[in-house]
């Protein structure tokens, strides 16, 4: 029945122009970020947001699309077997809650600390290894601690790649910032 | 009984609960070895030095392998929902769990039908999901950074990632932050707010601030939080009052993080060692 609401909605003459974006909904912050890889290497407009509060269920991403790219979306993300729960059309009143965007980065003298959100990861200047990974309050938190810490910013893997909630999604933000502040 | 719920970050753990003890940099529970080095073991190791620097029966640790998808948050939940009567805790302590509104809900339910409601403290995970089901005023303690505290502020923020304005989380910003959470009724009855100066607050009001020793380090190593919660859940479950157990697990967290000479890259194992410590010498001082 979900997948059938998908497809009404290229039918739907109720449709203004300002309903123009929809939302994928995915079981998992896992499932989100992997979409969201798949989407952007294929050069799709989309935007990362909070789900609306009816269909939120604690720790949870969506992925916001124009209507009109919607059933490419689908195809391509069903191809690589990643297969959303659900497609919203927004309505034009509903008001996403946006990601924070902002980082803080605080100097240590030999280390970098780079706050996204409620995450921080700190970095030794010199040699570019991970010695902290600190803020969270999501499981895989001290997973992915456990995953940075000792390692370079070019050896670790990406946080947002190895994550699976909102946490670890911030902490990957703060990893990229990281590594361009160091790296390039 | 001082109960400790949350998880470990390995998928090769199972649902561990009972007693525990603690050698070295490693919590030994059942025939599993687990590492301290971050999450609710840092909790679990530093809740048990106090519990016994005081002479108090050691705490019961309830904790599941979950690097993030919610398995062993379930089991937590489970098993607690199902065993809380025959545990009769007299304080919990929920910590690392997946955000979970259904089962917030559903353990909610099991505390409320115990003849003795415990004393509530919720961290991390759970507290985010104790806000997001509208229970937050059914919690006794909370311990957010200034972050998590601007979290509590957006009654529509779902999780701090989503925290709308206040995103740098100014320290002159406390005030208004505390009475947007406590006007929402997103905040419980007392709050230990983490930050450059530690707040001790009842009901909105700030009873107190902790601000020495001042070490700029400490915020970027991971686990300070979670011994925070540890020395503050034992000292409660010892029977201080909640303001003084609050200022007082303020006070020996910073003296404990102190005394190592910290930098950014010291590891949080290495500041639950000076907990007994700095305990004797705050209490003593």
């Amino acid at each position: 029945m979900k997948w059938l609401k998908f497809f009404n909605l290229f039918s739907s003459s109720k449709k203004t122009p300002k309903q123009d974006k929809g939302l994928f909904l995915f079981a998992n912050t896992s499932e989100v970020i992997a979409a969201e890889k798949v989407l952007k290497e294929a050069g799709y407009k989309f935007k990362v947001v909070g789900p609306p509060p009816a269909v939120r269920k604690g720790c949870d991403l969506a992925l916001e699309v124009l209507v009109v790219e919607s059933l490419g979306c689908k195809n391509l993300l069903l191809k690589k077997q990643i297969e959303p729960l659900d497609f919203l059309v927004l309505d034009a009143e509903e008001e996403l809650l946006q990601p924070v965007d902002l980082f803080k980065v605080v100097d240590f003298g030999d280390y970098f600390m780079v706050r996204a959100a409620n995450m921080k990861i700190s970095v030794e200047k010199k040699s570019g290894r991970i010695v902290n990974v600190s803020g969270g309050g999501c499981p895989d938190v001290p997973y992915l601690a456990s995953l940075l810490i000792g390692k370079t910013l070019k050896e670790a893997p990406n946080p947002r790649e190895c994550g699976h909630t909102l946490c670890g999604y911030a902490l990957g933000l703060a990893f990229e910032e990281m590594q361009k502040r160091c790296l390039f | 009984m001082l109960v400790l719920a949350g998880t470990y970050p390995s998928l090769n753990c199972p649902l561990l609960t009972g007693v525990y003890e603690l050698r070295g940099t490693n919590i030994f529970l059942k025939d599993f070895k687990l590492e301290i080095n971050r999450g609710t073991t840092a909790l679990a190791a530093t809740a048990l030095l106090v519990c016994k620097e005081l002479g108090l029966d050691a705490p019961y640790l309830c904790l599941a392998g979950d690097i993030g998808r919610g398995e062993g948050t379930h089991r937590v939940y489970s098993f607690l929902q199902k065993e809380l009567a025959k545990l009769a805790p007299r304080v919990i302590t929920f910590h690392y769990l997946l955000p979970d509104v259904d089962w917030q809900y559903k353990l909610f339910w099991a505390i409320e039908e115990l003849p003795t409601k415990p004393f509530l403290i919720a961290d991390a995970g759970h507290m985010y999901a104790a806000k997001m089901s509208g229970l937050a005023g059914k919690y006794d303690l909370f311990t957010p950074d200034l972050g998590e505290l601007a979290f509590l502020a957006d009654e529509k923020a779902p999780h701090p990632f989503y925290t709308r304005g206040f995103i740098l989380h100014q320290e002159e910003e406390r005030e208004t932050l505390l009475k947007r959470s406590y006007a929402h009724n997103n905040a419980s009855t007392f709050m230990l707010v983490k930050g450059r100066e530690d707040l001790v607050v009842e009901r909105g009001v700030i009873r107190s601030k902790i601000d020495a020793p001042c070490v700029e380090a400490l915020e970027a190593i991971g686990g300070t939080g979670d011994t925070l919660t540890g020395l503050v859940s034992a000292l409660i479950y010892a029977g201080f009052d909640v303001p003084g157990a609050m200022e007082l697990a303020a006070k020996v967290n910073r003296v404990a993080g102190a005394k190592t000479n910290p930098s950014p890259a010291t590891q949080i194992e290495t500041i639950i060692q000076k907990i007994p410590e700095a305990l004797k010498e705050v209490k003593n001082a």
